[in-house]
């Protein structure tokens, strides 16, 4: 192939690209905000300000916080202890945490109203402690670490991997204990990664809308998580309100997407 | 005996590093663990330390066994192959680790520190990251860091491994002569055995998870105590009929010897030097001469047997193909497992000058 | 005792290994391990034979159908689209690059309710996309071809965020040296690069798959949800819990389980051969 023809190719290939991110990825980016401002900004504001809205949002944001600190908790200590120890079952431990990623979220939601529900063994139980799991808040917040449980683990295997642990070793020669050699050793390196797998974990989880809808049982103003609430404004052909509300996700969304890009600058720099 | 291993058997899925491995190692000395890569010798290091643990055999420091003590409370600095500098702390803090765990006081730390600062040479530095260093400085920042908490012992593996060959030869003197001033019992790993030779006070040969020999360079050099040895210490050919060469007969039942350079002396039939011994010389042909920087190395062929020897440049210049006439002085006999040194018979009333 | 004890540190010089795997063991098994149990033993009588005939009935097998059809279609075209978008990524210089780098991850971040309603508004006979293809008598929305549209949106990041690192350290000296003795840019590509490739492909490949078995909130909006036609199997679960019958969502869940396990065996089987590959 010569010159020319080979520069054909790549605008070809850069065309083809440009048309598909084009397509599937901007244009419902427009779609969304053209939609939800399609009743003028007054009315926006309005949908956005709605007390089920408010309420949905509460639910979604103290859903994903708790998921992010449980699952960045399992996370690090995951990573640490099929990174820094040799064990027998380690790798059968390594796949059964990416478990999550591979099970559809109604199974998701599915599991858990068969282990905590109205059939289960454990109903009694937890009928006693007075807390219901199942179309309670409980339930979103475990549908949703469930969803994004292994995210931060994921981030941070490879990086501890690659790097080793000759320098845990040093230090724990020269006297250091675990939390020691942990705070000053290793968490340096996994500063980047670790905030990456947050910032994913927190995507994944306000967003989870699979799980969320089988376990939830949909009690406007008490269960509903956001996605839930545009699901229901949407399905009532209520377009505008639903857009709009979407709306408010979809700004997370990118704001989150532009912290990754920066963290991950960050992170490509202060390796070199 | 300082540090001692007792029957030492340690083995990963097929691989063997150490096989009832035994040995001492007198208070003060600086002992190198020299063997092929794969030998174990490695393993046996960490061992001492306490990173590996045997599966079999008890390991001995100052009287004490230390099987069941954590690898921080041996008293031990461990200088890592690649020295595992931490990356996020400066070279003050990297030296300093060792004492702020211990929770020694900021007065205590600061002169410590100093101290190792001033020891190594590294004053001015104590602010930079170990990326910003020098392969020769990590390697202080690394020694100093495992000698601020004033271990008994000091084990570095592979010290030299990760620094390029100009710098080491310089480093491999700096080592021996700060080891030498400090007092410092130290063991360290090479598979290099010029700098076993050139740096140790002892060495201990390792090969398949057991010593072959132990004993000052000289001694390993003059007296080999078996085949591995012989062959494994300089550069050596191996050569089958030793026999059929002037003043060497078959002894017993060694079939193969070795026979070192500095074995063997070449020289051209009219030099006057050595013209009382031409009648116990072989004829030779040079074969191959490789210029080896301050010296030349030829390849000389016997009939069947080929030999190496080294070339001062100041004598007359030879070409490939040119005859020489040889005289080997002495070679190490071997069978599988002894080794013996025999002499030329023929040079026994000879008079040879040494120079 | 005491060379039990030792034989257990013997491993483990850092401190710390007994509390960091209790923790993580007791939350992965309350989290994970024993909810996915309760599968089967949570109460439902479901013998040998229910479970036989509840996923041999013709609309589960139809929902089955069209959800592993219409993934493979998805995660063909990701694959192909995927290895593009990768190759410019790293390879062409373009303005934007980084734009549209970042753009990528956003079926990651977006939730995937929005995305379907929003993918289902614009391909509706009526949207901005629709229209324009209802001209020509074709329908999107509401078909399997609406699923399949979810379902790339949702594959894309698998295959381009698989593929991209392998490609960044690919040594263009392999290129260089095929040119040199004469490879054309199209050899080149698919005998030297495209083997080099090959498992992180497959690796998004059957990640994108596995995620569009299973995927719920983009496609439920798209599909029209008719029964044989555009039902997928997520969609069966939540029909037969709407109505409180755990038992055939649970068999149904247990088959979907199967497939995921056995996706998850071929990705762990793709890397684990790569790497051995690699290392011989």
């Amino acid at each position: 192939m010569n010159a020319r023809s080979k520069k054909y190719v790549r605008r070809f290939l850069i065309a083809l690209s440009l048309v598909f991110v084009g397509l599937f990825l901007v244009l419902p980016l427009v779609f969304v905000f053209t939609e939800a401002f399609s009743d003028g900004i007054s009315a926006y504001l309005e949908y956005i300000s709605d007390t089920y809205t408010q309420r949905a949002l509460l639910l979604t944001v103290e859903a994903t916080l708790i998921a992010v600190v449980v699952n960045t908790f399992f996370g690090l200590f995951a990573a640490w202890v099929l990174t820094r120890y040799r064990f027998p079952g380690q790798k059968l431990l390594t796949t059964m945490i990416d478990i999550p990623l591979s099970v559809s979220p109604v199974i998701a939601g599915l599991i858990y109203i068969l282990c905590f529900g109205r059939s289960s063994p454990l109903y009694g139980f937890i009928l006693r402690c007075g807390t219901p799991v199942v179309f309670a808040v409980p339930g979103i917040v475990l549908c949703t670490i469930f969803v994004t449980f292994p995210f931060i683990s994921r981030e941070l295997i490879p990086v501890l991997n690659a790097r080793g642990t000759d320098e845990e070793q040093a230090a724990a020669l020269l006297g250091a204990g675990g939390w020691t050699i942990f705070r000053r050793i290793t968490l340096p390196h996994i500063k980047w990664p670790l905030l990456y797998g947050i910032i994913l974990c927190t995507a994944r989880a306000m967003g989870e809308f699979g799980a969320v809808s089988v376990i939830s049982g949909r009690l406007r103003g008490l269960t509903n998580t956001l996605p839930l609430h545009i699901e229901i404004l949407y399905n009532e052909f209520k377009y505008a309100p639903a857009f709009a509300v979407a709306s408010v996700l979809v700004v997370m969304a990118v704001v989150l997407l532009l912290i990754r890009c920066i963290v991950e600058y960050q992170g490509r720099k202060k390796e070199q | 005996m300082y540090v001692e291993l007792r029957n030492i058997n340690k083995r990963f899925d097929k691989v063997v590093a150490a096989d009832q491995l035994s040995f001492g190692i007198e208070r003060g000395k600086l002992v190198a663990l020299l063997g092929p890569s794969g030998s174990g010798k490695t393993t046996i290091l960490r061992m001492i330390a306490g990173l590996e643990t045997p599966d079999s055999g008890s390991i001995i420091i100052d009287g004490q066994v230390v099987n069941d003590i954590e690898p921080s409370q041996r008293g031990i600095g461990f200088v890592f192959q690649n020295y595992a500098l931490f990356r996020y702390m400066s070279v003050y803090d990297n030296i300093a680790f060792g004492l702020k765990v211990q929770k020694k006081s900021r007065e205590e730390i600061r002169s410590r520190v100093r101290e190792l600062l001033c020891l190594t040479g590294l004053e001015g530095l104590e602010n930079r990251y170990p990326n910003q260093l020098s392969g020769g400085q990590r390697q202080r920042v690394a020694f100093a860091r495992a000698l601020a908490p004033r271990p008994q012992l000091l084990l570095l593996d592979e010290p030299f491994a990760a620094i390029d060959a100009k710098v080491r030869q310089e480093l491999r003197s700096w080592l021996k002569q700060m080891i030498g001033q400090l007092g410092i019992t130290s063991i360290f790993v090479t598979h290099d055995q010029d700098e076993a030779v050139e740096v140790a006070d002892e060495i201990i040969l390792t090969n398949a998870g057991r010593m072959e020999q132990k004993g000052s360079p000289l001694e390993i050099y003059k007296n080999p105590a078996s085949s591995f040895v012989a062959r494994f210490i300089g550069v050596s050919s191996v050569i089958n009929d030793y026999h059929s060469l002037r003043g060497f007969e078959q002894v017993g039942n060694f079939a193969q010897a070795v026979v070192r350079p500095e074995f063997v002396e070449a020289f051209k039939a009219d030099n006057s030097k050595f013209h009382h011994l031409l009648d116990v010389s072989e004829d030779a042909v040079i074969e191959d001469i490789a210029f080896r920087g301050s010296y030349l190395e030829l390849k000389l062929r016997i009939g069947q047997i080929l030999l190496t020897t080294n070339r001062s440049l100041e004598r007359r210049p030879v070409c490939k193909g040119e005859h020489l006439r040889v005289l080997i002085y002495r070679m190490y006999l071997f069978d599988a497992d002894q080794a013996l040194l025999l002499e030329n018979s023929l040079l026994k009333d000879r008079d040879i000058m040494d120079f | 005792m005491s060379s039990k004890r030792e034989k257990r540190r013997s491993k483990h010089i850092l401190p710390g290994f007994g509390l960091s795997l209790g923790i993580t063991m007791s939350m992965l098994s309350i989290i994970v391990i024993i909810p996915l149990l309760s599968l089967f033993w949570g109460g439902t009588e479901l013998s040998w034979a229910d479970f036989i005939s509840i996923i041999s009935r013709g609309r589960v097998l139809a929902a089955f159908r069209v959800s592993i059809v219409c993934s493979f279609i998805a995660a063909l075209f990701n694959l192909f689209m995927g290895l593009v978008l990768a190759w410019v990524l790293v390879r062409y210089p373009f303005p934007g690059r980084k734009f549209v780098d970042g753009l990528i991850e956003l079926p990651f971040a977006l939730p995937t309710a929005i995305a379907g309603m929003t993918l289902a508004s614009l391909t509706a006979d009526t949207g901005w996309v629709g229209s324009l293809f209802a001209r020509f008598g074709i329908e999107i929305a509401y078909t399997r071809t609406g699923i399949v549209i979810a379902l790339i949106f949702v594959g894309i990041p698998f295959v381009v965020r698989s593929v991209q690192p392998v490609l960044e350290q690919l040594d263009p000296v392999y290129e260089e040296a095929a040119g040199m003795m004469g490879a054309s840019r199209c050899t080149t590509f698919f005998r030297i690069i495209l083997p080099e490739l090959r498992p992180a492909a497959l690796t998004g490949f059957a990640l994108a798959f596995a995620r569009g078995l299973g995927e719920y909130g983009s496609v439920v909006f798209i599909a029209g949800n008719q029964p044989y036609e555009t039902e997928i199997a997520p969609l069966m679960i939540m029909a037969q819990l709407e109505e409180y019958d755990y038992g055939e969502a649970t068999a149904i869940a247990l088959v979907m389980l199967g497939i995921a396990f056995v996706m998850l065996f071929v990705v762990n089987g793709i890397q684990l051969r790569a790497r051995r590959r690699t290392n011989a």
